[in-house]
């Protein structure tokens, strides 16, 4: 009897945790530990992974909404970032630098990522059973239509334009506009060698909190409960297209912020073809973290995002170590990352939804 | 021609403890039209699965008894070996190829063919098919059903009863067939289609075959079989000769006496206020449709609703709550209900346990507290703590009413914020009803309360529903597919027949009044004037 009771409980952790999580947390042990014995700098790789652990938090936070309203993980998170980056060049064009950019670019973007928030909810409502494929390329989409964009607008700004032609550069420096590293470095400070980025992780855990928040309001439990099941929402009075919506406005708004965030930590904005593939590393954390396509909190958010930027953060450097001239960190990159999104579609109940 | 064909000795079964068959004996002769009725649950369809060996039966154990055919002992472990042996079935839903002719639907699987060049070479699979044997056979068993129509017509686009000859005529086509089901094969045709089928039915009969008849309408039963046998509650209760009997006398032993539930005598009053008026209701619900339905419902009483499954008695209460589209008018409390709108429904004061508990009742994977709160947060903003304009739950004030709700109904569970779908049939069952009851409705209206619960709890939701009727003087409408519960706890009891109300009958209403205005015998017309009146 207590053998069957130390069963049962061992299930429902190994249950509640989830297999891809051991899984890969077990992995970055593995490379955590040859990190160490290889020599290499620990307090580096700590401060890197705390680095990268903060700008992408946003990206991934933008995935809970979206799973909890039912309309799966947010594969259109480009959609997001195309407002993101939008809201940015528009900054520098205005002449805004410094806290002053990060201010109207964030309040900018959320203005803009309301209204196509709005228009990608409406679109997926319409699209009912098959809204991962439409997102992923409405994500692919709306890249390249933001390709042209950043060729035709008449923007005047040196800082952003190439040296002949016209149209704006696929780099953008944020040094020349004093916006590098802005939020990282406020209130940051270096313990044991290794660097925190206090203001970068302030702003991260604030929006979680928002969203742990939001999601105990009324309307957040009735997004939640209409993600759950459609049927038993329906029958409680519940406006489920109206909710699905909300969601999806709110995931595209914090797509929009997480890339304001990632930018300034990273030091460039990046445009042209660079958000094609940032809505699957986002993806593939917060399902590391323990969420499936139908089921997220804000602790699979942290919890993946640490795992998935630790690992990669980690595993470059060994693997250069063990396996000189290769590229095989960003393969296994690739393979983890694409094969985790896989492993939890497979796991989608046909006919939940 | 009263030779020997078909034997089930002694046939029972249980699913996991569940008895649903009891000792069935039943034997058919060629050429006999034996009849098969009995309510819903009563067994007919676990007796047919038996007899085509159906998966379901085996991989739930099996069953105990033997089946004989033509005296000899025969083992039927899948639908194939049922084929073999000379048994077929006409089902109630058409498996026809619409874009294929009379001709290929018949004979589908079976086909005639010649070998060919490439046959020879890649097998048999690619020979020529031999239409004109093919068609030379349907016409054979058209003409053997009296169908003047052609074969090489496409299906797409016949008429119902057409299509229902075509599932015969591939049946009879089958060669060496012995034994053919027809499982309610009246129920989607027209009185003249019916007619023509009953006759070309009793022609098979006449050519050798033994027919078992399973059908609900005891007229259609009279007018067309030999024999009649009667089961209830998987128990065999009679075989008649039809001569012998009358309509009457089967629709008493369908009902019958069954382990009553006590019903104890009312001690609160009906009041004469009519508090749900609907008049000329049409709900579109998939196989419970309601079609121009009226009904009064009075305050204060527990109203049942009865008949048999997919005459339209659950749509009543879907379609009054916007589950399921409606059409018509629904007066609530004086107020015309908006319909459509389950919004509104609820913040009228109407409250809904589905009768689909796992589906529409209840979020599997949240908390019974989530679940019981639900509803009533969202629609009467209750358990809520309003900071500025964003209004938060209150997390307290939900475990607090959650913990009281569970001591009220006896939910057994380890703590408010186990998973609802972790517990028992009849627990889950009870959170439905926390929910519905946490919306305080001045109406309530509940589908099969005890559909997949236990004896036991099935006492105590009844009881649980008589006691908010007498203490609260709630009005409660009570859908239910088991007579037996309707009438130990309802006031009037409805009689739904083909979406419509066939009949209003008291609780202690003969057994025989029950069964014909279930089965629809409008033989009794003057017995349902006297009751509506």
């Amino acid at each position: 009897m207590a053998e069957l009771t130390n069963g049962k409980i061992r299930n429902s952790i190994l249950k509640s945790i989830g297999l891809p999580t051991i899984i890969i947390a077990v992995f970055y042990a593995v490379v955590l530990v040859s990190a160490f014995m290889l020599g290499l700098p620990m307090t580096e790789l700590i401060s890197d992974t705390l680095r990268r652990f903060g700008m992408n938090g946003l990206l991934v936070l933008a995935m809970v909404p979206s799973i909890k309203s039912g309309t799966g993980p947010n594969f259109a998170l480009p959609v997001g970032i195309s407002c993101g980056l939008l809201a940015i060049v528009c900054g520098i064009e205005f002449g805004f630098e410094g806290f002053g950019l990060i201010l109207f670019a964030s309040v900018f973007a959320t203005i803009v990522a309301t209204i196509v928030g709005y228009l990608y909810g409406k679109l997926l409502n319409a699209v009912k059973g098959a809204e991962m494929t439409i997102a992923t390329y409405t994500g692919f989409s709306i890249v390249s239509l933001m390709s042209l964009v950043w060729l035709m607008v008449p923007f005047q700004s040196k800082k952003m334009g190439w040296l002949i032609g016209s149209g704006l550069r696929e780099t953008i420096q944020l040094d020349s506009v004093g916006a590098d590293g802005i939020i990282n470095e406020f209130l940051a400070f270096n313990i044991f060698g290794v660097k925190v980025p206090t203001g970068l992780l302030l702003v991260f855990f604030a929006f979680c909190i928002l969203i742990w928040l939001f999601f105990r309001t009324k309307t957040g439990i009735a997004i939640f409960a209409g993600g759950q099941n459609p049927k038993f929402a329906e029958a409680s009075g519940i406006d489920i297209d109206k909710n699905r919506v909300i969601a999806n406005i709110i995931s595209t708004i914090l797509g929009a912020l997480g890339i304001i965030l990632y930018s300034q930590s990273y030091g460039y904005t990046q445009l042209y073809a660079a958000p094609l593939n940032m809505a699957f590393p986002a993806v593939a954390a917060i399902l590391i973290g323990g969420a499936t396509a139908s089921k997220a909190n804000v602790i699979n958010v942290l919890i993946g995002v640490f795992l998935f930027q630790g690992l990669f953060t980690t595993s470059l450097p060994v693997a250069n170590q063990l396996f000189a001239g290769t590229d095989l960190s960003e393969t296994l990159r690739m393979v983890i990352q694409n094969g985790i999104i896989l492993y939890a579609l497979t796991q989608v109940k046909g006919g939940d939804r | 021609m009263s030779e020997n064909l078909l034997k089930l000795k002694n046939i029972s079964k249980d699913y996991y403890g569940n008895q649903v068959l009891n000792n069935i004996n039943i034997d058919i002769n060629k050429g006999e039209i034996h009849a098969l009725v009995g309510e819903n649950g009563a067994g007919k369809s676990t007796l047919m699965n038996i007899l085509f060996g159906m998966p379901v039966i085996h991989s739930t154990g099996g069953y105990k008894g033997s089946i004989e055919i033509e005296g000899k002992e025969v083992n039927i472990a899948t639908p194939h070996d049922a084929m073999n042996l000379g048994i077929g079935m006409v089902h109630q839903e058409f498996m026809l190829i619409p874009g294929f002719t009379i001709t290929e639907n018949i004979k589908i699987n079976r086909e005639i063919t010649n070998p060919n060049i490439v046959s020879r070479i890649f097998g048999k699979s690619l020979e020529t098919l031999d239409f004109k044997k093919m068609n030379a056979d349907a016409r054979k068993a058209l003409d053997k059903l009296d169908m003047g129509i052609d074969e090489f017509t496409l299906v797409a686009g016949l008429p119902v009863g057409h299509m229902q000859f075509i599932e015969i005529a591939r049946e009879i086509d089958k060669t060496g067939m012995k034994i053919l089901v027809f499982d309610e094969p009246t129920a989607v045709l027209t009185e003249t289609e019916t007619q023509n089928l009953l006759k070309a039915i009793k022609k098979l009969a006449e050519s050798g075959i033994g027919i078992i008849f399973i059908s609900h309408r005891l007229d259609e039963v009279m007018q067309i079989s030999d024999r009649v046998t009667v089961l209830r509650d998987g128990e065999h209760v009679a075989t008649m000769n039809t001569k012998d009997t009358n309509t009457h006398e089967i629709a008493q032993l369908m009902i019958g006496r069954k382990i009553s539930l006590d019903r104890k005598e009312k001690t609160n009053h009906i009041s004469d206020e009519t508090i749900l008026r609907i008049r000329n209701f049409v709900v579109k619900m998939p196989g419970e449709e309601v079609k121009g339905l009226d009904l009064d419902v009075k305050k204060g009483e527990i109203i049942g609703i009865g008949g048999l499954a997919g005459q339209g008695k659950l749509g009543i209460a879907n379609g009054i709550m916007g589950i399921y589209p409606a059409k018509g008018e629904v007066v609530f409390e004086g107020k015309p209900l908006e319909l459509n709108n389950p919004k509104k429904s609820i913040a009228s004061g109407l409250a809904f346990v589905s009768e689909d508990r796992k589906g529409v009742g209840l979020l599997l994977d949240s908390s019974i507290e989530f679940n019981t709160v639900f509803t009533s947060m969202q629609i009467h903003n209750d358990f809520l703590i309003k900071i500025g304009p964003i209004k938060f739950k209150d997390s307290k004030k939900i475990r607090e009413h959650t913990k009281k709700m569970i001591k009220d109904l006896d939910i057994r569970c380890r703590s408010p914020l186990q998973n609802a779908g972790s517990l028992s049939g009849g627990n889950q069952q009870k959170v439905c009803l926390a929910r519905a009851l946490t919306q305080n409705p001045k109406l309530l209206l509940v589908s099969e309360p005890t559909r997949g619960i236990d004896v036991g709890a099935k006492k105590l939701v009844l009881d649980l529903l008589r006691k908010l009727n007498e203490e609260q003087g709630m009005t409660i409408v009570m859908t239910s597919s088991e007579l037996a519960e309707l009438r130990s706890i309802c006031d009037r009891i409805v009689i739904i027949c083909d979406g419509k109300v066939e009949g209003i009958l008291p609780p202690d209403a003969p057994d025989a009044d029950f069964g014909l205005m279930m089965s629809g015998s409008r033989a009794n017309s003057d017995l349902r004037g006297d009751l509506n009146g």
